[in-house]
């Protein structure tokens, strides 16, 4: 696995040197990204990065998008094995995907919905001994699709992440999550979308070059880190097994 | 917003409104030089009430922790569990419940009777998103309205609002802060200047609005003073020298004798000494000339 490449997002992250304490508790990182660039690469490497056998990180991730075979899949080209992580309680998969908000029908509602499954988190968290509490991370995968499981009503959604940034001051743990941009631009204020950005301390945007499709780049990665009042751009190309960073100029 | 409220009016209440990310710096700032003139007794409050929605309170606590009176200072946490996921009991979606939990809270810090106590809102647009704006409007009027309070101000995303949401709470305000960024550039996020436009609404119905430009560095955050100057070609501003002339030139009215008899030449010559005297009282010394006190104020019509 190449390293070294990947250290130019790392560093962005503060993720290049010692990873234990975890470098994102109590952290909201937010990634944005579009249909021509996908920002789901950054999810599996952190996710690759939080599961590393160098740290004793637990990680909770919420599938809205994808089933846990198709995370499995991938990890394990990046050279982690999810099945052994479950079962050794360093990964727990809250398979979304079936999340039916009915309309209130049978007594739950979309709010409700999103109620239990913070419940659902806390009491996960909590049931961890003290010392792992900050180095948890949730990964939300993805926000539109939460929104979609709760018929739409960003308000709900927007509570959510409120509690679970409450979270995050509580247990010190780090919230991860991936949005898309481009489905927000047609809207004249896009609240949901900007709530997001404020609620996040650190961004990561993938977008397309400014000058289009390429062979040997696929986008350019930002990384806005308001605590450390830094921004990075690189560009980036997702490969079989790994992902390279790298400025532009240098291929 | 040191000052504070006159009795029987309206408390000074302020918007920090803006669409970018240090505003909260700004906030912050705002917080802590009002919680210094309070722990020093240069300002009018006795005590702060944070109501803190975006925030958890220990960040508050941590921010103004430099004074070793923390009883001046009351936290009503909103953050931690605004819809009561966590615990029935609290909700803060009613705005007549925060009110009378706002005031109970001042009124704890400074007791009853005549001392008045501050408030600042950590987010109104929390607020805005558990209530309609005639709530939120009602609540904001009626904590101005109170005698207790001494002022109140709150930040505002502008940019996640309607723009009469935003009108709305302008208009309860009398002192509007508005941050813009630089430029509003593709890297809007990295902007670490900023200008800082601020809108007075005083008691006498004039408005005064001063702009400085904002730095934020690593240590906190610099106001650059650029004044009330606007920018014109000529120079409306005296050096130092200038000022010194000015403060050495002696007015006409201001000679008291020199040893000689004041004479006033009025056009006739048959002036007999001694008959006229023009007693000339300067107001101020230090009033600088066209300055934007009415002079009028002083009118009691």
């Amino acid at each position: 696995m190449n390293q070294r490449s990947s250290n130019l997002l790392d560093e962005a992250l503060g993720l290049d040197q010692v990873i234990e304490p975890w470098p994102l508790r109590g952290r909201v990182v937010a990634i944005e990204d579009q249909v021509e660039t996908s920002g789901s690469f950054v999810l599996h490497h952190l996710l690759k990065r939080s599961l590393s056998p160098n740290s004793s990180n637990v990680t909770i991730f919420i599938a809205f998008s994808q089933p846990f075979s198709h995370y499995d899949r991938i990890l394990r080209k990046l050279g982690c094995n999810l099945v052994s992580q479950r079962d050794n309680s360093r990964f727990f998969f809250f398979d979304m995907l079936k999340l039916q908000c009915p309309d209130g029908d049978e007594g739950i509602t979309p709010e409700g919905g999103l109620i239990a499954l913070y419940g659902k988190i806390h009491k996960t968290i909590s049931a961890l001994p003290e010392i792992s509490w900050k180095n948890v991370s949730i990964i939300i995968d993805d926000l539109s699709l939460m929104e979609v499981a709760a018929n739409g009503s960003s308000d709900y959604v927007l509570d959510f992440l409120h509690y679970c940034r409450t979270l995050t001051s509580e247990f010190d743990c780090s919230l991860i999550t991936l949005n898309h941009e481009d489905i927000y631009s047609s809207e004249d204020r896009p609240t949901f979308f900007i709530q997001m950005e404020y609620l996040a301390d650190i961004l990561i945007k993938a977008e397309p070059l400014a000058t289009g499709l390429a062979t040997d780049v696929h986008g350019q990665l930002t990384v806005s880190n308001k605590g450390r009042n830094k921004v990075s751009n690189f560009h980036f190309k997702v490969k079989e097994n790994v992902v390279e960073c790298f400025y532009p100029g240098r291929s | 917003l040191r000052d504070g409220a006159l009795e029987g009016e309206l408390a000074p209440a302020l918007t920090i409104k803006d669409s970018v990310p240090f505003a909260l710096q700004v906030f912050s700032h705002v917080i802590s030089q009002l919680f210094s003139s309070i722990l020093a007794g240069k300002s009018q409050s006795r005590g702060l009430v944070v109501v803190s929605f975006s925030r958890s309170p220990s960040f508050y606590l941590d921010l103004l922790k430099k004074g070793t009176d923390v009883a001046s200072i009351q936290i009503l946490d909103c953050y931690s569990d605004p819809l009561g996921w966590k615990d029935q009991l609290r909700e803060v979606k009613h705005m007549d419940k925060l009110y009378n939990s706002i005031i109970e809270l001042g009124k704890g810090l400074v007791g009853g009777g005549k001392i008045r106590f501050s408030i600042a809102i950590d987010s109104a647009d929390e607020m805005l998103r558990h209530a309609p704006v005639s709530s939120v409007a009602r609540l904001l009027s009626n904590l101005r309205s109170h005698d207790q309070i001494s002022s109140i101000f709150w930040l505002l995303h502008s940019d996640l609002h309607e723009a009469r949401v935003t009108a709305v709470l302008e208009y309860l305000s009398s002192i509007v802060a508005s941050l813009e960024p630089e430029n509003f550039s593709l890297i809007k996020h990295n902007s670490k200047k900023g200008k800082f436009h601020v809108r007075f609404k005083k008691r006498n119905g004039r408005v005064r609005v001063m702009s400085e430009e904002v730095h934020i560095e690593q240590s906190g955050i610099n106001f650059i003073n650029q004044g009330l100057v606007p920018k014109v070609q000529f120079s409306l501003q005296l050096s130092e020298k200038e000022r010194i002339d000015k403060a050495n030139v002696v007015l006409p009215f201001e000679h008291q004798g020199n040893g000689k008899p004041i004479q006033i030449y009025d056009g006739r010559r048959s002036l007999v000494d001694g008959s006229g005297e023009i007693i000339y009282y300067r107001d101020s010394d230090d009033e600088m000339p066209d300055s934007d006190e009415d002079p009028d104020d002083d009118l009691d019509i």
